[in-house]
């Protein structure tokens, strides 16, 4: 099973890798220079030692992966290649696993790669001699909170995209649930009662910000799983194919 | 598909012969496991198609309705990414790329994208994708269908001689029935999901539409053609110039026939006995169905 998953996953770095024209290219690269530098160098040294750029790490690997990730099935189908790929020994986990790892591990790798460029930029241009770092507990809920936000992004994009017929439908639908995930809550919380407002954000501020990280690691890894198992559920070959 | 009974010889290449919307697709669909049938069974190399759709996919190569090339992808990519789900070893599977393309004279062209060739190269690169794992049995869905008449021609005779030094079953679909006739052991013709007959192809003729003569000469004229109509071994007497196409209602000696022609004034110079073109039954077929 790991060897198929591996298999999908390299044709769709290749593919991702590929697809690109010169305008798509610049504009990853902007992407990363945005955040690997620009950022950076207006926020300092906040850059690494606020806890609120978790925020930032979250949202950029989801934003990237909401980019490619509408392409994994309707792509296929819009180019008539999906049914030959059907009509292969691959198990549906493989295909299924594969496409979401592919978009996961684009968007992670670009999300790294500007993480990476965004502490170089920060030591070399507010260093004071020493090695300046994410604290411990930030680095690992970056890098953690990051890869599920990736998650989220493609477990999402893979539900919408297995029934959608053109990339540009299951592109707009996966913008408009995105949009969704991330306003829902927010505005809800705006909806509740004052009372309770305050009782919540007292909450946040007993829990700490490990336990608060801890809890949203929880919270993401239980809407990924849940995610995966829905688009395991639409996975069927012959609706695949007559959609 | 409406209760279709078929069974088809290993090393054998099988033509499934039909008009379009007649079931073709639906049923190289179903063999391979992609649909599931409302009743009935289908076995595949010995697997139930509902229940071993996995070993079926396994064991089997597939040419669908498009050639499902990787556009993005280079010719070399394509076979590469198939052969690692084939989990062909790596040196095996260099050297089979390198056999296939080859054979399809496509291999120095191997690094190109696969989107800037023509029909033609994508549907050879998706034979060589199909036969990359070395299945016993491959379908291919119309494999000619929308090329030119010499890249169909050329993919014909790449067919027939990869199928024939593979050993390989072969499950065809086609409505280019020329192509059915010269590459096919047996075929069957299918309309609105019903087989209509089974058979090697030159006995399809004999079985299913009646023996025919024709008469090459001078001197044809109306008066003959309606004594010819008017004998009850002829079912259609056609002149067209200097020929005369009788279709005959079953094997008869036709002798009586010739005379006939002589006495109302022909020159015969030749006369031709035979059975009706693979096309000829087709749309004899078709037309018995209408």
């Amino acid at each position: 099973m790991m060897t198929d998953i591996g298999t999908v996953f390299w044709k769709e770095q290749k593919e991702l890798l590929s697809q690109k024209g010169t305008r798509g290219r610049l504009g990853v690269l902007m992407f990363v220079l945005v955040f690997g530098i620009f950022l950076p160098l207006e926020m300092g040294r906040s850059w690494i030692e606020s806890p609120m750029v978790l925020l930032y790490w979250v949202w950029v690997p989801l934003f990237l992966v909401s980019t490619v990730i509408a392409d994994a099935f309707a792509g296929e189908r819009e180019r008539h290649t999906l049914e030959t790929l059907l009509a292969s020994r691959l198990p549906d986990r493989a295909i299924l696993l594969g496409k979401m790892f592919g978009g996961i591990g684009y968007s992670w790798g670009l999300t790294l790669l500007s993480l990476v460029l965004g502490l170089v930029t920060v030591n070399l241009t507010h260093g004071d001699g020493t090695m300046l770092m994410f604290s411990p507990l930030v680095g690992l809920a970056i890098l953690v909170l990051s890869l599920l936000g990736a998650g989220l992004a493609a477990g999402t994009g893979v539900v919408v995209s297995l029934r959608a017929s053109t990339v540009r439908q299951a592109q707009q639908t996966l913008s408009v649930s995105i949009l969704m995930l991330l306003f829902v809550p927010v505005l809800g919380a705006q909806a509740l009662p004052l009372r309770w407002k305050v009782s919540l954000v007292q909450l946040f501020a007993e829990m700490g910000v490990t336990t608060s990280v801890i809890g949203a690691i929880f919270a993401l890894v239980l809407v990924n799983l849940g995610l995966f198992l829905w688009a395991l559920a639409r996975f069927k070959r012959a609706r695949l194919i007559l959609d | 598909m409406d209760h279709i009974g078929l069974e088809i010889p290993k090393g054998t290449i099988f033509g499934f012969l039909g008009p379009n919307g007649a079931g073709k697709t639906t049923t190289i669909r179903l063999l391979l496991g992609l649909l599931e049938p409302t009743e009935g069974h289908a076995e595949v190399l010995g697997f139930e198609s509902r229940t071993e759709a996995d070993n079926i996919r396994t064991h089997c190569g597939a040419l669908l309705e498009h050639p499902g090339i990787y556009e993005r992808l280079s010719a070399e990519e394509n076979l590469e990414f198939y052969g690692r789900i084939w989990q062909l070893p790596s040196a095996d599977r260099q050297n089979r790329i390198r056999e296939l393309l080859t054979h399809l004279d496509l291999w120095d062209r191997r690094k190109e994208t696969a989107g800037t060739w023509s029909r033609g190269m994508k549907q050879k690169l998706a034979v060589a994708r199909a036969l990359l794992h070395r299945p016993s049995l491959i379908f291919l869905d119309e494999p000619t269908a929308g090329l030119d008449p010499v890249a169909a021609a050329a993919l014909r005779e790449d067919l027939a001689t990869l199928v024939a030094s593979e050993g390989l079953t072969v499950f065809l679909t086609t409505h280019n029935l020329a192509e059915a006739e010269r590459l096919c052991d047996a075929v069957a013709v299918i309309r609105r999901g019903r087989i209509l007959a089974v058979g090697p192809p030159g006995e399809l003729g004999t079985k299913n539409a009646a023996p025919r003569v024709e008469v090459f000469g001078r001197g044809f004229s109306g008066e003959m053609i309606a004594l010819l109509r008017s004998r009850e071994e002829v079912a259609s007497a056609e002149l067209y110039n200097h020929r005369v196409i009788i279709q005959l209602n079953r094997t008869v000696n036709v002798a009586p026939l010739v005379t006939l022609m002589v006495g109302a004034g022909a020159e015969i110079e030749e006369v031709r006995k035979g059975n009706p073109s693979l096309e000829e039954v087709f749309l004899t077929l078709m037309e018995e169905e209408r």
